[in-house]
């Protein structure tokens, strides 16, 4: 009674079996799974329908609010809706997040962005077939005149440019410097370090004769930038050809792994973060990092009293002639080009990042050559340090190395995710390379870059 | 037969009903209102989204049918392997602790306490899972930073000196399983309280007067009849395990970073869909979860009977 149900069961399990086999060849032989999204395909601008009195929507972070409510008291005319928000800074895709929901809802695009850097690369593409790319090219169409981006700092703008046209206006740039504590220096009879291997034999001095005092600390989501950038280590290199160079056993990478590993073994550099709840800036000596520094770690985070704190020049390696820095930050400003008042949202964002009414007093070291001028000149900016910052901040501002690329993806995520635990775990700098590399290999090819290692 | 058997009962009545002329409609009518509200928002929020997800899976941005392409992507992305290695370890700390552990104080509860303090007790439990999501996190990012912690001093007994140390990778499970389990076993063990309170008292008396103590009876007589309660909240809470993306996605945050934004498969299609813009990647990873979740619910519903409408 009980065969013929079980071979029915059985035929019926079989056939199951075939039709499941034939729907999974059929299932895998189809479309491809890739995203179209992000092609280089570059189409003439077109605005959409302008209204000179239309009101436009400015996205900005904390530190630049002030600067944007400055606009809107000088300028009561222009119909502004004022948003606070993180400003893309620490990797941070906030922005991203919001304008691939937009793209895809087909409105609520702001019409002026502070963003970092990391965002023109994403921002001046299409996020998908037929959508447009978010930035408005700024130099088609004359929205802003070449003789304004002429007067950027060198450099600066190259993170704005892709496909021949300019995206962004750099407001400010954070080249590295050397920042140190003059009356401890003073105080201890050492002579500020001019090249990295005299920084390294100091930090030896430091943490024999001072033990517990810092010269520097490299546990930030940036310090990749303070050390390897400054030391031309070919992490992120974009090639004539488009593809990316990660080749993190190159000399001007290991010998940075090695000097800090030195140093953190002789607790003279903190594995910790500058930044980290509860950290003890008097212990502070010196620190490699950018020019925000001294306002934002040292007054504002540390409150070190004024009259401590010096920068100095970059420092080289014994040997090289080429003088090279780096860059931890710096913002950009993006005009939308969804935007219904082109003209008012250039305006301000002109305003921003070129005028001397606002630059003077900027928080951070202005992109605008002219504009940098006059922030020097003015001294609320340089009466709280020790000796006038205006040399080594003139001097970096032109030696920031350009072979650390703005690429698609953020260099910050690599470098917190898998070499910070690492060195909290113990581990070497040396011996993280490899691991540094891979993380920054994997993230680049799913962002759609060509890798090579060499 | 004499006895009159209840269905029968009811038929008869309907029948009658029907034949008097009152409308059967209106018990129907009032039932459909009182589950038309969960219903409406089932389809708007669940069933719809779920059917959208499902077609994103199966094509490309293009809308061009890709078939089973666009999981095969996901699979093979280097985060796919550790998301669901670190979801895996995190649910089974956090399958066992939950349903052991809840299960173990709803018991002592019950059977060892007075009322009045058992519901002190209860309350006290459920406070944490009153917080959001969100502000538990932030207590417990307060809680196991030893900068600022209440308890620094068992923090660095324990080798901590500082929050990055705190943070390290092969911590997270437990960190991520201690959050849950401070927000959500209140919860549950106000549920198993309830399934306790459904064994007869005879049942439980007959136990003792066999001479039966009170583990005894717990594990011969309580858990067994509130098996069904354990695999209901085992199904609910394993579903709600492998959507973990609230938790490690603020620790992320809050740690600048020092977390993997990717470290669960959710935030590995928040990522798909955000920032690489491929929403067909993402709904295909949250296909995943689904069919993971369906699987276990299936085993677990058909093994152990939990809808079988006992026949006595």
């Amino acid at each position: 009674m009980k065969s013929p149900l079980l071979t029915s069961r059985r035929k019926a399990t079989g056939a199951l079996a075939l039709v499941t086999v034939g729907l999974l060849a059929a299932l895998t032989g189809c479309a491809s799974a890739a995203s179209t999204g992000g092609s280089t395909s570059a189409t003439a601008f077109k605005p959409v329908t302008q209204s000179a009195s239309s009101e436009i929507t400015v996205w900005a972070d904390s530190t630049r609010l002030p600067a944007v409510q400055a606009y809107q008291k000088s300028h009561p005319n222009v119909k502004m809706n004022i948003v606070t928000y993180d400003g893309s800074a620490d990797g941070s895709t906030y922005l991203q997040t919001k304008v691939q929901l937009f793209d895809r809802t087909g409105k609520g695009w702001p019409d002026l962005v502070f963003a970092s850097p990391t965002d023109v690369t994403w921002a001046s593409q299409p996020t998908s077939k037929g959508a447009v790319p978010f930035a408005a090219p700024l130099d088609s169409g004359k929205l802003v005149p070449q003789a304004t981006l002429d007067n950027f700092a060198k450099g600066s703008l190259s993170a704005c440019q892709f496909n021949g046209n300019t995206y962004c206006l750099r407001n400010d740039i954070a080249q590295v410097v050397l920042w140190y504590n003059k009356t401890l220096m003073d105080q201890w009879g050492y002579t500020v370090p001019t090249t990295w291997e005299q920084y390294e034999a100091l930090g030896q001095k430091v943490a024999t004769e001072h033990p517990g005092y810092l010269v520097g600390a490299v546990g930030d989501t940036n310090s990749q930038e303070s050390y390897f950038w400054s030391s031309q280590c070919p992490a992120q290199q974009l090639q004539k050809d488009g593809s990316l160079q990660v080749n993190l056993q190159a000399k001007d990478c290991t010998r940075m792994a090695s000097l800090l590993d030195t140093l953190i073994s002789a607790k003279s550099v903190s594995t910790q973060g500058f930044f980290t709840q509860g950290f003890d800036g008097s212990k502070v000596l010196m620190a490699n990092g950018p020019s925000w520094y001294g306002q934002y770690l040292f007054n504002s985070a540390f409150k070190t009293p004024a009259g401590q704190i010096a920068a100095a020049n970059p420092l080289t390696w014994a040997g090289e002639s080429t003088a090279a820095t780096g860059n931890v930050g710096g913002g950009v400003w993006m005009v939308s080009s969804h935007s219904k008042n082109l003209k008012a949202a250039t305006a301000v964002a002109t305003w921003l990042t070129t005028s001397d009414a606002n630059l003077t007093n900027a928080p951070t070291y202005p992109a605008y050559s002219p504009g940098a001028k006059s922030w020097l000149a003015n001294p609320a900016n340089k009466d709280y340090f020790a000796t006038d910052i205006s040399g080594p901040f003139q001097k970096a501002a032109d030696e920031v190395w350009t072979g650390w690329s703005n690429t698609k993806f953020s260099d910050a995520t690599a470098w917190s995710s898998v070499v910070l635990p690492g060195l909290t775990a113990g581990k070497s700098l040396t011996d993280l390379l490899p691991a540094w590399q891979t993380a920054i290999v994997n993230e680049a090819k799913s962002v759609g870059y060509t890798v090579t290692t060499k | 037969m004499t006895i009159v058997e209840p269905e029968r009962v009811t038929a008869l009545t309907t029948k009658l009903a029907r034949r008097r002329g009152i409308p059967r409609r209106r018990a129907g009518l009032a039932g459909y209102l009182f589950v038309s509200g969960y219903t409406i928002l089932l389809l708007v929020f669940g069933i719809i989204p779920t059917g959208y997800a499902v077609y994103l899976a199966f094509t490309n941005d293009q809308g061009q049918f890709t078939g089973l392409n666009q999981f095969i992507k996901v699979a093979q992305d280097y985060r796919f392997g550790p998301a669901f290695v670190n979801i895996f370890i995190y649910l089974v700390m956090w399958l066992v602790l939950v349903i052991v552990l809840t299960t173990l104080v709803a018991v002592i509860l019950r059977a060892r306490m007075k009322p009045g303090l058992a519901a002190v007790f209860r309350f006290l439990y459920y406070i944490p899972g009153a917080l959001a999501g969100v502000a538990s996190v932030l207590v417990w990012l307060f809680m196991l930073d030893p900068a600022v912690s209440p308890a620094s001093g068992l923090l660095r007994a324990l080798g901590f000196d500082n929050f990055s140390q705190v943070l390290a990778p092969e911590n997270l499970p437990v960190i991520l399983v201690l959050i849950a389990f401070w927000t959500g076993a209140g919860g549950w063990i106000v549920v198993m309280y309830g399934a306790l309170n459904n064994i007869p008292e005879e049942v439980l008396e007959a136990a003792r007067m066999d001479g039966a103590g009170p583990w005894q009876s717990a594990w011969h007589i309580q858990i067994p009849m509130i098996r069904k309660w354990i695999v209901y909240q085992s199904i609910l809470a394993f579903a709600a395990g492998t959507q973990l993306f609230v938790e490690p996605q603020l620790l992320q945050t809050a740690s600048l970073g020092r977390v993997s934004p990717t470290w669960a498969p959710n935030q590995l299609a928040y990522v798909f869909a955000f920032q690489h813009g491929d929403f067909n990647g993402a709904a295909a990873l949250s296909i995943f979860l689904l069919a993971l979740g369906l699987i276990v619910a299936t085993i677990l519903v058909t093994r152990s009977g939990l809808f079988k409408v006992d026949d006595e």
